[in-house]
């Protein structure tokens, strides 16, 4: 009896979480003259893939792809630069200075976004950058580097200090112990702050928005919303089949750090 | 635990050879602080700071108009301005019931993750799928769910109704995305929370012949309340802070029913060019979110002892 409800309440949620997706699926499918039938169907009668040929022919995906791509790619490997050497500092040597770093990171987690955009917009007109790829990675950077800070840290602290001290004591040089047994056993989770950094800067839709204002430098994310016309008529079809192309590379990137991030954010909200 | 493994071996190696050491060391942390402070502070205290400070000026987004500093002037029009309140409390109402729903909702997922079950691994996998779609794409699936002709809803229902567009109905739908949208997170944690609760203390409650709930109550509860506040106070930020979602959806419509006080901040900003404005709405909000963080994390703390 308590089994058979168990079943019934997970069955719920398995429903509740799956049927936007798979409506997603379907209507990505569909052709127009299904979607406008008045009782809906879940699988098309009729399934087509006409609707991404005419997403692609619709808007600029390869393009806006690119773009994504570029500013994603960019933003990952700047903030990890940065990162890096800021979260080994503030994982092994614990002075005062450090212990404020990092709570300003978490701290700034508290702040809305609009007071970093504002003066981040402002700066950037300054400096010829609004419009510009390299003005939107600008901001994904300020955007990710808290949390990619916090994620490395952890990484580091996991790395047992003995065993660089050790190293050390051989003769290796702080350097030479850094680079040969250090850098293995970060490699991981440096690898899985990259993606992460990946994702969010994909991801990303309203920095964008600020940032970005003609349709030639245009990201995916603002690129998709343009398939919702100015009076909220919508192309359905074309625009669910490039949302789903959309959602590829965040969920392939994600499958790989899913436990990572999981332990990450972990240390982030219990340690405190 | 390390670190107090580590404090006696310093301690018994301490000498004037460690004390040699110690320099050089603190030296190079020095240095090594320096690339963890100068992004700190170029990229998170410098922006945040400047933002603040813009609060308190009448800055305009024309490229040549004049800024000057008006003290309080913008929060004495803030507090006086009905667009804001209303706003206010829709930001309110939907960061505090997407919270409580999300942490529920997960609860009783993790619950249900936590047991021998058979569909366990799919829901493991649908639980955390949200977590990786962009809110863009997030919120366009729910408008084809949602719409009118084409949607899933009426259909399903054979209503007619126009749930994104409609004057009561538009926040409830709203906030469904909301809740789906961010129970991934709060289920991985709270998952990860129940795995950490040590089996010997069921045990202990089962031989006095505690029931499941007693059980759930008496132990789970009370070992998972650190996690239970440290996830449900994150989510209450990021709840509050949320933008893109309902951009995407309502663009804050109907009538501003929906108009969360982010999407206000960013219409006055950079649709109407009032900078010093939008600044002093951040500063507004993030005093109330700290201001709510505070009394709960307080109360939490107060009951935990």
């Amino acid at each position: 009896m308590a089994r058979a409800l168990k079943y019934l309440a997970l069955l719920g949620y398995v429903v509740f979480l799956a049927f936007p997706l798979l409506w997603l699926l379907s209507t990505a499918l569909k052709t127009p003259q299904e979607m406008a039938a008045l009782d809906p169907t879940w699988i098309p009668r009729r399934p087509t893939l006409a609707n991404f040929a005419d997403a692609f022919a619709e808007q600029d995906l390869v393009g806006a792809g690119l773009r994504s791509l570029v500013v994603a790619v960019a933003t990952a490997l700047i903030t990890v630069a940065l990162a890096l050497p800021a979260a080994y500092a503030l994982a092994r040597f614990r002075g005062v200075a450090g212990k404020i770093a990092i709570g300003w990171v978490l701290v700034s987690q508290v702040f809305p976004v609009v007071l970093i955009i504002i003066p981040l917009f402002m700066v950037l007109r300054r400096l010829e950058l609004v419009n510009t790829l390299a003005g939107l990675t600008v901001v994904h950077v300020t955007f990710v580097l808290p949390f990619a800070l916090w994620m490395l840290r952890g990484y580091v602290r996991a790395v047992p200090r003995e065993l660089e001290e050790a190293a050390a004591v051989d003769g290796a040089g702080r350097l030479r112990a850094l680079a040969a047994v250090v850098a293995p056993l970060l490699a991981p989770g440096v690898v899985a702050t990259l993606l992460f950094s990946f994702i969010s800067s994909w991801n990303e839709f309203m920095f964008a928005l600020v940032i970005l204002k003609d349709p030639e430098v245009e990201t995916l994310p603002l690129t998709l919303v343009r398939f919702v016309g100015p009076e909220g008529v919508a192309r359905l079809g074309p625009l669910a089949a490039a949302s789903l192309l959309a959602t590829v590379p965040s969920l392939v990137f994600f499958a790989i750090i899913q436990r990572r991030l999981r332990s990450g954010l972990m240390a982030g909200a219990v340690k405190g | 635990m390390t670190a107090l493994a580590e404090r006696p071996y310093g301690r018994a190696g301490g000498g004037s050879r460690r004390g040699r050491r110690r320099g050089p060391r603190s030296g190079g942390g020095l240095a090594l602080l320096l690339p963890a402070l100068v992004p700190v502070l170029v990229f998170s205290v410098g922006p945040l700071v400047y933002g603040i400070l813009l609060a308190f000026t009448d800055a305009r987004s024309g490229r040549n108009t004049e800024t000057s500093f008006v003290g309080l002037e913008n929060f004495a029009e803030l507090l006086s301005d009905g667009d804001f309140w209303e706003s206010f409390r829709i930001g309110m109402v939907w960061g505090l019931s997407v919270t409580v729903l999300q942490f529920l909702a997960s609860l009783g997922l993790a619950l249900l993750l936590n047991q021998d079950l058979r569909l366990r691994g799919v829901a493991r996998v649908l639980a955390v799928v949200p977590w990786a779609m962009p809110p863009v794409v997030v919120g366009l699936m729910w408008r084809l769910v949602y719409h009118p002709d084409a949607g899933l809803l009426n259909g399903l229902f054979g209503s007619d109704v126009d749930w994104l567009h409609d004057f009561s109905l538009a926040l409830p739908a709203v906030i469904v995305v909301g809740v789906w949208t961010g129970m991934p997170q709060t289920t991985v944690v709270l998952l990860a929370g129940l795995q950490n609760v040590p089996r010997e203390l069921y045990e202990a409650v089962s031989v006095d012949g505690a029931g499941p709930w007693r059980r759930f109550w008496n132990v789970t509860l009370p070992q998972l309340r650190p996690v239970i506040v440290a996830i449900t106070s994150l989510d209450f930020v990021w709840n509050i802070n949320q933008f893109s979602l309902v951009y995407v959806l309502t663009q804050g419509g109907p009538g501003g029913r929906t108009r969360l006080p982010m999407l206000f901040a960013y219409e006055e900003a950079f649709r109407y060019g009032f900078f010093g404005y939008a600044a002093t709405l951040g500063v507004a909000i993030t005093i109330v979110v700290l201001a709510v963080l505070g009394l709960y994390l307080w109360r939490q703390a107060r009951e935990g002892d």
